[in-house]
């Protein structure tokens, strides 16, 4: 393994009494796609949010891009991109439109601005929809502009928050083949799901279960160490046995 | 990087607002059409108002204080009554909201003993009118007589003569280009500033803004400055209306009108500010707005109802609006055209209110991080 992007560490947050995160430690290495798996409310978004520094832990090391997420927060922004949960573009802005002004909070402007923008829709094959207002494009699309916006400063690090829920099962599989070119471009990728089915596209995947690691592991490994078919299976036993695995 | 992000985030703004025409609505043009409509249509003036005599005596002279009264462009003569009785009629048929009744023999009362009667009777279903029309009448009928029987004057002990210092043609303009201005001002930028944030936060992009490395301070004021110059625009249009279509004089400094002005806007965004953090949604913003904004700008600044004639705990209540400290500044300043120091409690308590809105926002946009 290469040189670790993300390092975790003993990661626990407590929401009052209630423990949404319960000691968490793992590493992501450049360029890998590291799938965050796990039922609502195991705990995955609450894992991203921490990574991100939405979130502040309530105990354990983070360290993303090689920045301390305590001391070095502002250093860890600027390196990573992000796509929540929620659809979060303007919609009475163009995709275009959109795309600078992200461009611009990252501290692009002028020609850099406009060329990077520019590399963005013929990457993303925007060109025909470019000055169209989002509110006006169906959702698949809309996902990819989501994504090619989080893109724009070039970070080292994305992190996706179920980028494909609501999506259908054609322009799910069109947005997986970008993550995977994104990532073959040396970009690490941390995206939470879901669909079990999507495990197999990442290359390595955590299953959350109660705020705790389910089983980490390479999804071809996982599969055979566990005895299943496919990764839902593998779900559903975690899920039947509970809290009992850590 | 900071200068370009501005500005970027400016032009993002005034995108959003000039691309929702209800927006652009309420920022643009609401703020004309509620000045016309308080200018036109809340007059503390009465005008032709329709008013019946009783004359007792019937003389050359009560003849030609019923034209005097009739000529005075107040008020609009109706007609000659027969008895009493009909008082009440006229008032119910609603064809008078006045009656002047005229005791007999006025004119030789009057010259030889210097003392005469006569009595306002007013529709008094509706206060405010009747006691204003009652003060018209007395106030004609006594520069009639002091015209008449100049001399008496001298004889009289006591005489009173009031001046209503300001404003001495009692134009409502005075009362309501400043207070349609607060309004406007609290509904421009409080209210739409609380509504624009809370939207991003609706919308899932604070939560884009807030992972980019833009402190949280910037994204505010980015957000704010747009709304901060229209704002500005509409002072500027409201005084020029004022002072245009309703004759409102300025007598006060206009630099210090502006800063005054200025300074209330702070104030309103602080405000603004404040309630987004609050809230969660476009819709609770809207609310709380309402309610903690409007209402009590309304009803408890001193725009309408004097703050002298409130219940003494509505009257401390009123002490914590920041519109009702703004209203008494512009007042000062535009009616009486004083001079800063005459403003400075004002000042200073608006000051402080924007300080104590802001403190507490970036109390609680923190623990929104947390």
């Amino acid at each position: 393994m290469m040189k670790n992007v993300i390092e975790v560490e003993n990661l626990v947050k407590k929401f009052g009494s209630f423990v949404a995160v319960n000691n968490l430690t793992f590493t992501v290495g450049k360029g890998e796609i590291f799938g965050l798996l796990g039922a609502n409310g195991a705990g995955k978004t609450t894992t991203i949010r921490m990574l991100c520094g939405l979130l502040s832990p309530t105990s354990g090391k983070i360290s993303v891009a090689g920045y301390d997420a305590y001391t070095q927060p502002e250093q860890i922004r600027a390196n990573i991109g992000y796509m929540s949960q929620k659809f979060s573009l303007y919609s009475d802005l163009t995709v275009w439109e959109n795309i600078r002004f992200f461009g611009g909070i990252y501290g692009l402007w002028g020609k850099a601005l406009k060329g990077r923008a520019l590399e963005l829709v013929e990457e993303f094959k925007m060109h025909d929809f470019k000055d169209i207002m989002v509110e006006s494009l169906p959702v698949g699309w809309r996902q990819r502009i989501s994504l090619a916006v989080s893109l724009v400063h070039k970070p080292p690090v994305i992190f996706l928050d179920e980028p494909t829920s609501g999506v259908d099962p054609v322009a799910r599989r069109m947005f997986w083949e970008t993550i995977h070119h994104i990532s073959s471009l040396g970009t690490t990728v941390i995206v939470t799901t879901h669909y079990m089915d999507e495990a197999e596209y990442c290359h390595t995947a955590l299953v959350m279960v109660d705020g705790k690691i389910g089983a980490l592991g390479k999804p071809g490994e996982l599969k055979q160490k566990y005895v299943v078919e496919t990764m839902n299976e593998l779900f559903l036993s975690l899920a039947r046995n509970g809290n009992t695995k850590s | 990087m900071a200068q370009s992000s501005f500005l970027n985030f400016i032009t993002k703004e005034f995108k959003h607002i000039f691309r929702d025409t209800r927006t652009l609505l309420i920022v643009l043009v609401m703020p004309v059409i509620q000045l016309l409509i308080f200018g036109f249509v809340i007059s503390s003036e009465i005008k032709n108002a329709n008013y019946a005599v009783l004359d007792y005596s019937n003389d050359y002279l009560t003849k030609r204080l019923v034209q005097r009264i009739s000529s005075s462009g107040y008020f609009n003569f109706k007609g000659y009554l027969n008895s009493y009785g009909e008082i009440e009629k006229v008032f119910k048929n609603g064809d008078a909201k006045l009656v002047l009744i005229i005791g007999n023999n006025f004119s030789q009362k009057l010259q030889n003993d210097r003392f005469a009667n006569y009595q306002v009777v007013t529709d008094a279903s509706d206060p405010n009118t009747a006691s204003i029309l009652a003060s018209y009448v007395q106030g004609i009928v006594n520069s009639f007589t002091t015209e008449y029987f100049g001399l008496t004057r001298q004889k009289q002990r006591v005489s009173v003569q009031s001046r209503m210092l300001y404003n001495e043609e009692m134009n409502s303009a005075f009362m309501f280009v400043p207070g349609t201005m607060v309004l406007i001002l609290m509904l421009v930028t409080a209210m739409m500033t609380s509504i624009s944030i809370t939207r991003e936060k609706e919308l899932g992009t604070m939560e884009i803004l807030l992972v980019s490395p833009l402190k949280p301070w910037q994204i505010v004021v980015g957000k704010v400055i747009p709304y901060i110059g229209i704002a500005f625009t509409n002072v500027l249009v409201i005084i020029l209306m004022g002072y245009t279509v309703f004759h409102l004089p300025l007598r006060g400094n206009m630099l210090l009108l502006l800063g005054v002005s200025s300074l209330f806007i702070l104030l309103a965004l602080s405000l603004g500010i404040l309630i987004s953090t609050l809230s969660k949604s476009q819709a609770v913003a809207m609310f709380i707005s309402m309610f903690a904004l409007m209402l009590p700008t309304i009803l408890l600044s001193g725009f309408i109802f004097p703050i002298e004639n409130m219940p003494k705990l509505l009257q401390w209540l009123s002490l914590i609006m920041p519109p009702r400290w703004f209203l008494s500044a512009l007042k000062t300043i535009m009616i009486k055209g004083q001079g800063f120091q005459y403003v400075l409690k004002e000042v200073m308590v608006m000051i402080a209110m924007t300080l104590v809105f802001i403190g507490l926002s970036i109390k609680k946009f923190k623990v929104r991080l947390e």
